[in-house]
Order: structure tokens, then sequence, then C-alpha cells
């Protein structure tokens, strides 16, 4: 029994059963409250807002129509894939799977195959990574892990511009810059240096693999970088924390608490990377020289997927040109799209707890 | 005290011995060359950038010129002439663009935000819409030639637009789903609370408060396509002349800054550095822009 | 003037959680009735059914009867009507940040479309005063926005724009839990003018604030309604010996 009062002065009002009859909603406003401080009897707003609907017919209508719009998301990749199908039929139809073995590609013919394509697209996607991923680790390194903080910002933002400069003024800056540099500088060195590997054999006129390999380096390495910082940054402090307890150096700091746990993000951003590079167009086009070669030196020309449709699709003359070029995008679009969601599934399994940022 | 005799005792490890001085200085050393690395790295990530910037600066401001803004290119071999037409057909496409692309994304992504919470439809779209950021443009601008441009037999500045735009959906959908996230829902439901309908509080509590953000998501998409060139060069084709027609192929700024470069005359050759000088200065702003807003916007629209 | 509640075999449940087991109970009209409890066991998710607040989260559901005056609030009305008449305070001030203060606390109105500036001006000032939030912002209505207030000031403004569209009934879910104890008592004041005017029902964790404010509390346990009495009787002669465990300060 309690014997302390914890109730008010004012005692209760009514008190339970449950009467028979309920107070009624007033439906007149004839017997206001007098009001209380000197405003006038609020009794409009109730009429107002009882007479306003439930709203129910705009909230469908709106939902349905914001439905429609995600779902339009579906319906571009849908489109996409059903439109390059559509048109490649001609080609996927004589060629087949071959298409993809086949070395010929000769217009006037009508003879056709994809493999220096893939070669190529193959080949510089290649050549960028082994350049741009220790680069962009190192870039992402120091920009979480040793960086003063001060300078962090306009580091990762001037990072952020080299990600915004447009592909065609990259292939611009590498036909009147980077070309000279590989054909009067950089090509003679490797080749004195490194010729006996087979790689730097042959006439070097600037444009080729490897300066096409160069320049996609640079144009995946914002990507990267960029995903790798999220990635570290999504590592908890507490990990850092206990390998410095043990008495790690910092490197080993970053190694065992901090790269180790984002192993599988940093490859999915790597993918990422590539799937970028499968897909450069107009930069890899003024470089590499389009010729459909497959040759071992990186000095000579060579042809992407995406390069030879940028050139020949709009001289494309017969069906069967046509459709072999819709094929090649049909294949690109393919490959680009299980890159990137393999790529986007590693990335979110890493990343799932922290804030995303859209890349 | 123990009262085990001295020598069996556990002994201190001992760090002053030589294999442990050689153990300490080899990591150290390993530490100083990776941070060395890493420096080196950043070094030669920053150097093309400033490269390419500077010597834009250079090639592209001595081109500049008040005819570069005013007219359209004069014949092959005459000096003088400008890229006016494609600034002026960028700027056509890139609205054409924006006015079906941002609708349509910010409503995609409020869907994603506001109805699809939880379901399996809304992970599949957003899981879809990131994939379709990484397909390459010019896959994007072949489908809409098969589409549009076969079907009206010209290529056209609305082919050029709806390729644009397309590539703007996805990009538009995500920032617009991820700013929505950070309105707290504690506001939604003070606007629910009032009786306020769904559709109300979607647009008058929720997209007012992320506003700052999903603006800026529409700024960032819309500098990453005014540099396409690819999707443009089966649909808007380009153009010599002015052009302000729909259905008639247009100049966009990428596009010529290509067809100049790849061509064999010093005078195109210098409109295409200072066209890409003016390509750079604009989607530079936008980031820089972007960046502002940012970090002011989302701060003052969630707190 | 408030109405009267019957709430008859109410349950609630959050996905497969049965979180509110055969509620039955009646609020008397113009009234204030506190419910008290420990966490977790139901008060707030049985308010939340009051206006239909609960059925937001899609994984939740509820069934039984609500009657509010002659309305059953799930059979007779849309949520929207429903939340048109009940105005919520919830556990912490949550203004509309891009909103000026003006345009917070008639925002009830404003956003299901009432244009009248007329009524517009006089409705802010009638419920500032009523949330005795007035004289501290009639110089800065339309200038202020509604964040930029201290943490009492917030819960008093979201208590005038509950009040602003003339609910007939006032839900509020542990309003003062959040502030310091001078807002508290503020708002403990205010709940002792309003209560004339309006139902009121008051979720508090605080049971000498149920024991000042409220002429009826209920207790809660688990998911049920163990005792719902008037407040002087369960706090000075319960008829349960889980009340009399709680109010004794046993747990909870």
């Amino acid at each position: 029994m309690i014997s302390t009062r914890m109730t008010s002065e004012n005692e209760p009002g009514p008190v339970l059963p449950v009467p028979n009859t309920l107070p009624a909603r007033p439906t007149k406003f004839a017997a206001d409250p007098a009001p209380v401080f000197g405003a006038p009897a609020p009794s409009s707003i109730r009429e107002y807002l009882s007479k306003r609907g439930s709203g129910s017919l705009a909230d469908n209508t709106f939902a349905a129509v914001m439905l429609v719009c995600a779902c339009s998301i579906f319906a571009i990749v849908l489109f996409i894939f059903g439109i390059l199908v559509i048109h490649s039929h001609l080609s996927l139809v004589q060629f087949g799977w071959k298409f993809f073995t086949r070395q010929a590609w000769d217009p006037v013919s009508g003879d056709f195959g994809a493999l220096p394509f893939i070669y190529g697209t193959l080949a510089t996607s290649f050549l960028a990574l082994l350049m741009a991923v220790p680069l962009a680790l190192g870039v992402a390194i120091f920009i979480t892990e040793l960086c003063p903080q001060p300078l962090r910002s306009p580091i990762s933002f001037l990072t952020e511009l080299l990600a915004a400069i447009p592909s065609v003024v990259y292939g611009l800056w590498a036909v009147f810059v980077l070309v000279p540099i590989m054909r009067d500088v950089l090509g003679p060195f490797l080749y004195k240096y490194l010729g006996w590997t087979g790689f730097f054999e042959g006439s070097n006129f600037g444009v080729g693999m490897l300066t096409a390999g160069i320049i996609l380096a640079i144009m995946i390495l914002p990507i990267i970088s960029s995903l790798t910082r999220d990635i570290m940054n999504a590592v908890p402090n507490s990990q850092r924390e206990a390998v410095l307890a043990l008495g790690a150096t910092r490197w080993e700091m970053i190694r065992i608490g901090v790269l180790r746990n984002s192993r599988i993000g940093i490859v999915g951003a790597i993918m990422l990377g590539l799937g970028r590079a499968l897909g450069e167009t107009m930069a890899v086009t003024m470089v590499i020289g389009n010729h459909p070669d497959i040759a071992k030196s990186l000095f000579a020309p060579g042809y992407t997927l995406a390069s030879v449709i940028a050139n020949e699709f709009s001289e494309a003359s017969g069906d069967l040109y046509l459709s072999a070029l819709i094929e090649i995008g049909l294949a690109l679009f393919l490959v680009t799209i299980v890159v990137n969601a393999v790529a986007r599934l590693m990335v979110w399994a890493v990343t799932r707890n922290a804030p995303a940022r859209v890349h | 005290m123990s009262t085990q005799p001295l020598s069996n005792q556990p002994q201190p490890m001992n760090f002053q011995s030589r294999s442990m001085r050689i153990n300490t200085a080899g990591r150290s050393a390993m530490n100083y060359l990776v941070s060395g690395l890493s420096i080196l790295a950043t070094v030669l990530v920053i150097l093309p950038l400033l490269a390419i910037l500077f010597y834009l600066l250079y090639k592209g401001a001595s081109s500049l010129n008040l005819a570069f803004f005013t007219h359209i290119p004069a014949p092959v071999g005459e000096a003088g002439g400008g890229m006016a037409n494609s600034i002026v057909g960028s700027g056509i496409i890139l609205l054409l663009a924006s006015l079906m692309g941002i609708p349509i994304g910010i409503a995609a992504g409020v869907y994603l935000a506001e109805f699809g919470r939880g379901r399996a439809l809304a992970t599949a779209i957003r899981f879809t819409a990131d994939v379709l950021n990484g397909v390459p443009s010019i896959v994007m601008g072949i489908a809409i030639y098969s589409l549009i441009v076969v079907q009206q037999k010209h290529f056209s500045a609305l082919a050029g637009g709806v390729a644009l735009a397309i590539m703007m959906v996805p990009t538009i959908t995500r920032t617009t789903e991820e700013m929505l996230a950070t309105v707290p829902h504690a506001i939604r439901e003070a606007a629910l609370g009032l009786g306020v309908p769904k559709w109300r509080t979607v647009i008058s509590v929720s997209l007012r408060t992320a506003s700052p953000g999903i603006i800026t998501g529409c700024m960032l998409a819309f500098a990453r396509v005014a540099g396409e060139t690819a999707p443009l060069l089966f649909t808007a084709f380009g153009n010599q002349f002015w052009s302000f027609k729909l259905n008639e192929p247009i100049a966009a700024l990428p596009l010529q800054i290509y067809v100049y470069a790849i061509s064999p005359y010093d005078e195109w050759h210098r409109l295409a550095w200072a066209g890409s000088l003016v390509l750079i200065v604009l989607i530079m702003v936008s980031v820089t822009l972007v960046r502002i807003f940012a970090n002011r916007g989302v701060l003052k629209g969630a707190s | 003037m408030g109405v009267g509640i019957l709430v008859e075999d109410l349950n609630a449940w959050y996905g497969s959680t049965h979180t509110l087991q055969d509620i039955n109970l009646h609020i008397p009209a113009n009234h204030a009735t506190a419910l008290i409890g420990p966490s977790g066991c139901g008060k707030s998710t049985f308010v939340r059914c009051l206006n239909r607040m609960h059925e937001t989260n899609p994984i939740a559901r509820a069934t039984g009867v609500v009657k509010m005056g002659e309305v059953d609030i799930y059979k007779d009305a849309s949520p929207v009507e429903i939340r048109r008449r009940v105005g919520m305070v919830f556990q912490r001030p949550n203004p509309f940040p891009t909103m000026s203060i003006y345009d917070n606390v008639v925002s009830g109105l404003k956003l299901n479309g009432f244009r009248n500036r007329r009524i517009l001006d006089e409705t802010c000032e009638r419920s500032l005063k009523q949330a005795a939030l007035w004289e501290e912002v009639k110089d800065d209505l339309k200038k202020k926005s509604g964040a930029s207030l201290s943490g009492g000031q917030q819960q008093r403004m979201c208590i005038a724009r509950a009040l602003a569209v003339d609910p007939e009934v006032l839900l509020m879910d542990e309003p003062a839990s959040a502030l310091d104890p001078v807002s508290t008592s503020k708002i403990e004041d205010l709940i002792f003018q309003l209560k004339s005017q309006y139902t009121i029902v008051i979720v508090t964790h605080n049971m000498q604030q149920a024991a000042r404010v409220a002429e009826n509390t209920g207790f809660f346990l688990n998911g049920k309604m163990v005792e719902f009495d008037s407040t002087h009787k369960i706090f000075t002669n319960p008829k349960d010996k889980r009340t009399e465990d709680y109010i004794t300060g046993r747990f909870g």
C-alpha cells in the first residue's frame, strides 16, 4: 500500500466505467467554447478541414506516377538490349559465335570478325589498370591516412576535377602532347632499355596501344581512387586503433587494419575502373591508330570495340556492315553490364553500412 | 614476489637485441618507403591534371577572342570564325535532355526513397541504375540511332537530347534518393500527423528539405553529359552552320571539338583548343558550385 | 470541445510482434489522460493507433474498434481525415527546417490548401498564445526559421502547430522527455490549461508528471493495459499488484 500522496491538489473528474452513450462529436458549432484569448472561434478551420477530401485519389495517382518513372530505368535497359539485338540480327545470324573469334574485318567482301577489337580493348584496359591501380591506391592511402588535414580537401577536390574532364579533351591533349612525347622521348627510351622484351619493337609514330593505355590510365584513376577512399573510410577507427595498440608502424596499421578489411571493396573499385576503361571511346579513338591488328609490340596501332563503332558507324554502307557494328555494340553493352554488376556487388558488400556516394 | 628461482621467471622482451633492432629498422624503413611512394603517387596524379589545365589555358586562351563566341566556323582556309553555333547547339541539346531527364530522374528517386523503402523492387531498380551508369555512352548513342534516327531518316537535335537524357536519369535517380534519405523521418511524421496527404508531404516537406542536395545532383549529371561526345556522334551528328530546329542535325561543343581535333587544318585545331577551354571552364565551375552547395546545402536542409 | 475515445479489443502488430493485446478503455472528453508504463510496453504504439499513425509503417497493422465520438476511425474515415481531427506532439520537437515560425505553426492549414490570409494570421496568433510562446516569438514570426529556436521553444511551437488545426483530441507522446526542467514545467502548465478545451492523451515515463496533469491514468505492461482508473486511485490505492510494483519503483 502506498501512503505517499503523489496527486496534485486538483482532484480528478469523471472516472470509469464505460458509459452507454458517448459524448457526441459536435456537428453544429453553435456551442462554441468562449474564445480563450480573445481570438475568434476557430470553427471555420474545422469546417474547412472536414470538407477536404481524404486525398486518396491524389495519393494513389502520385504513387503510380512515381512508380512508372522508377520502372523507366528497367525500361531503358531492356530497350537498349532489345534494339541492339534486333538491329544486329543479320550479323548474328550470319556469323554466330564465331564472330568473336575471327580476325577478319573486310567491309568490301562482307567478312567480319571482332577478335582484333576484343584484343585491343582488353590489352589497353589491362595496360591502363596496370598503371592506374598502384597509383590510385597510393593516392587513396595518402589522402585517407597520411595527408595532413588542411590538404585533404583540396587534393580530393583536384582528383574530382580530374574525373570531370571530358573524354574528348583528354583526347585532344593526348593527340597534341602525349603522342609527340611518346614518339620522340618515351618511345626511344623504352626501346633502348626494354626493347629486348619484344613489347617495344617496330616503328613508333606515337599512336598505338601504349599511348592509349596511358591516357586510359589517367582517366580511370580518379574513379578507382575515390571509391577506394570511400571504402577505406568505411573501415571503423576501432580497427586502426587495435592494430596500432599492438605496436605496428603506420604502414602496418594501414596494411593490416584497413586494407585487409577492405580487400573485396577495393577489388570492386578496380573492376569499376575496368568497366569504365572497357567502354571509353573518344580519347582512345584519337590515339590508338585505328588499325585492326593484333601485334605484340605496344607501339603498334590497334583498335578497340568502342573505337571501331565511333569511326566506322556513320560510313557503314550495307546492312551487314551496320549489323556487325551493332553486334559489337551489343557485346560491349553486355560485357560492361556484367563487369559493373559484379563490381557493384563487391563494393556494396563492404560499404553497406557507410553512407554512399554516387560515382 | 614469485617463489621460483630467478632464472625460471619470465624475462621481459628484450628490444635491444640485434635481431630485434634489425626487425624494427626494417619495418621502419618500409614505413617510410610506403609513405614516400604514396606521396609520389599523389604527385604523379596531380601532375597530368595540372599539365592538361595549364596547356589548355596556354593554347586555348591565345585562341579565344570575341569572334569565338559570336561566329560560326569560317570556310576551310580562312582565318577567323568561332564556335558560336556549337555553344548554342550544346545549350539546346542539354536543355532538351534536362527537360526529359530531370523530372523522370527525380520522380524515380522519389519512388525509391518515399514509396519503395525495403521492397525488393526498389533494390532491383537501385542496382540497375548503378549498373546503367557504367554502360558506355556510345552504346546509348547507337541505340538511340536505331530507334529515332533510322525511323526519321535524318539526324536531329531531338535524338541527341534523348540520348543524353537516358544518361542523366540513373545519376539523378541515385542522388535524389540519397538526398531524400537524409531528410529526418521525424518531420515526415510531423506532416502526416497534421493530416497532410502523403503526396503533399513528399512535395512540400521531403523534396523541399532535400532540394539543395537534389539540385546539386542535377548539376552533377548536367556537367557530366555536357562533355559527352560519343552519344552525339550518330544522333545530333554536328552541323557547320546555325541550327535551331529540333529536327535537323545540330552542332555540339564536344562533338565539334572532336571533329576539329582529328582534322588536318591548323585553324580548326585552334578552335578545338579554344572550345576545350570553354568546355572545361563550364564544367569546372559546375563541379565547384556543386562542392560548395553540397557542403552548405545538406547541412542546412537536414538539421 | 473535445470528444471521448472508446477503444474496444484493440490489437496491434509490428510484423509478427504482437505489440498491443486486447486493449479496452474509454478516454473521457475534455480531460487529460496519462498513460504510464515501462519502456517498450506499448504506450507509444497505442497512442499512434489513435490517429492511425501506426499504419505508416509498412509492416504494422491493427485490428479492433477505436471510436472518436460517433466515428469508428478505422472504418468510417480515412487516415488523413482522422489526423486532421487529432493533433499529435512527438517526443522530440520536429519543426520543419525550411519554414519560418509562422509557416510552421500554420503548416497544417497551408499544406491542406487553406489560403485566407487573415484567418491564417489569427490562427497563428491564437495557437502561439495557447502554447504560451507568443510573447517570445511575435517579432520574428516570419524572419526566423522554425529550427532556430531552443528545444523547449521548438516543442511549444510544435504544440502550437498541432493546435492550429483546432483538433478535438491532442495526443502527446512524452512531449517533455527531451527538455530541460523549466521547459517541462511550462509544458505541463500548458496541458493543464488546455485540457478543458481538448481531450488530451499524454504518454509519460514520469509518474509525477502524470500525477500533476492528468485526471485519469492507464498503466500499460507488455502490451496489455493492466489498470485504468483515476490518477488519485492509481497512485494511492492501485488494484493490481503489478501497478503497485511499478509505482513504487520496483521495476521500469
